[in-house]
């Protein structure tokens, strides 16, 4: 979802201090709800939920100092619902060294929009083994669901249009709406 | 892309491309549940005029595992029996809604003759000794990962054995210059073909001459119909002169790697098991077939075309 931030008419969502909080919000909830870390996987979406999967993970093991979370990577272009319908762009290579059978998973993206980017996930992750539970973990929820799917941990609730474009990085959350899109 | 007839066809742009998109496959071929469903509701025929283990196995096995639907159509029990041209043939193939062909033939050509007659995707999986793109997509692929080289500069491949008769070498000699190596042919020059100098290659008779220069030696199955045709007088002296023996096996360089697309024929060309090759590529060839085979199917069919070449 990195679209140009740069342009004069976005608007900052969350700042780069905000994003921070947020991710050690989110561990924080993360070990709550699952009562620590036992049992636990993290699994960031490519490209745009590693870096969050990445950063949660190393906030988690921060506050559970007794055992590393493993974290994989997952590129889910091959289990879309819209292939054939616009050019794949396939992220990096999914890494998940791992065995998910019996693990509480944890799906990190960035931005959750119409859902289907996380069904594809689910759908993927059965490739790698049966997870006891999986829970979503986004940095920002834009609305516009278009499957039943709500996450669990979630940065900032953004209301948007659908023409809007959103990009979430470390610097920060920005909203550039379309200007070519009739409201 | 629609087509993937010839390496010519794909261009650079294409192999690259495909190359890195094998990268991917290759990862699922790796999952506990080797499955995506990226091809559902697509439909591949296969065409197999000429035998095949390997090709025909590995694509039918890259078909299933993007979950498309496979069509196996057995020439020797199908109505060409009966007399039925290849036009209606395929015409029949057509009306029952399918995406692709994967077509095999001894006639040159046959898969761009196919092409005018549906509107369906045509890969070519071996034409007369014409062209062979899969098979140089998986050595290409093979040699990568063997080698984690991006591009095959400075890369040193002697090509030994049939290159007449060979549709493997065909394909080969241009993807591997392609992607920036120099090629060498080995053969008697009975095994030439009459316009190899025009290829981009330089061309040896003597296998000993050359062993201890390469980076990959690349051998060719000698069918042994070719010594009845009068090409080689004896297998006993072709296989003394061009077959890869213990004692060659200790002249090449000590990282260089040792290929052939099968099948082997052990005692001819394969004077030794290779198993007894230090650095044998020929089961990588086979495995990485699968995931090549799956790239090729996904770029022509779901990609929605994402990568170069011409159509």
């Amino acid at each position: 979802m990195s679209k140009s931030e740069s342009s004069s008419t976005s608007r900052e969502a969350m700042t780069a201090a905000d994003v921070r909080r947020a991710i050690v919000r989110i561990a924080h909830e993360i070990v709550e709800r699952n009562h620590g870390v036992d049992g636990l996987a993290i699994v960031g979406l490519q490209r745009g939920g590693t870096w969050i999967a990445e950063e949660i993970a190393a906030q988690i093991n921060n506050i559970e100092k007794e055992v590393k979370v493993p974290v994989g990577a997952l590129d889910v272009s091959l289990h879309r619902d819209d292939i054939g319908m616009r050019p794949v762009s396939l992220g990096a290579i999914s890494n998940i060294p791992f065995d998910l059978s019996g693990a509480t998973v944890v799906v990190v993206d960035d931005v959750l929009y119409t859902g289907r980017t996380v069904r594809a996930a689910m759908e993927g992750l059965n490739n790698y083994g049966r997870p006891r539970a999986v829970q979503l973990a986004v940095l920002v929820d834009r609305g516009h669901r278009e499957l039943p799917i709500r996450p669990d941990f979630v940065g900032k609730n953004l209301p948007t249009h659908r023409a809007d474009e959103v990009s979430a990085t470390r610097d920060g959350v920005f909203v550039t709406p379309n200007p070519q899109a009739k409201p | 892309m629609k087509h993937l007839r010839s390496i010519d066809e794909l261009g650079l742009d294409g192999l690259t491309g495909l190359l890195q998109l094998t990268d991917h496959m290759a990862e699922i071929n790796q999952r506990p549940v080797p499955k995506v469903p990226a091809l559902r509701g697509r439909t591949i025929a296969s065409l197999f005029f000429e035998d095949s283990t390997r090709t025909r196995l590995s694509f039918e096995t890259a078909a299933k595992r993007l979950s498309a639907d496979t069509m196996t159509f057995n020439v020797s029990t199908s109505s060409v029996n009966k007399g039925e041209s290849l036009r209606d043939t395929v015409a029949t193939i057509t009306d029952m809604g399918v995406d692709a062909f994967v077509v095999r033939h001894k006639s040159v050509g046959i898969p761009w003759q196919i092409s005018q007659w549906t509107s369906a995707s045509i890969i070519n999986a071996g034409d007369g000794a014409h062209q062979h793109p899969t098979q140089a997509l998986v050595d290409c692929y093979t040699i990568r990962e063997a080698t984690h080289a991006q591009n095959f500069s400075g890369m040193k491949i002697a090509i030994v054995g049939d290159i007449k008769h060979s549709r493997v070498a065909r394909s080969n000699i241009q993807a591997f210059t392609l992607l920036g190596a120099s090629v060498v042919l080995v053969a008697p020059p009975t095994l030439l073909p009459p316009d190899v100098s025009h290829w981009p290659v330089s061309v040896s008779h003597k296998l000993d001459e050359i062993i201890d220069k390469v980076d990959v030696l690349y051998m060719l199955r000698l069918q042994s119909e070719r010594m009845a045709q009068g090409h080689v007088p004896t297998l006993r002296e072709y296989s003394e002169q061009y077959g890869l023996t213990h004692k060659r096996v200790l002249a090449l360089k000590s990282d260089a790697i040792v290929m052939h697309p099968g099948p082997m024929n052990r005692g001819v060309e394969m004077q030794i098991d290779p198993s007894d090759v230090k650095n044998s590529l020929i089961h990588r060839q086979v495995a990485n077939g699968v995931s090549v085979r799956m790239a090729v199917l996904f770029e022509l069919l779901g990609s929605g075309s994402s990568l170069g070449g011409q159509a």
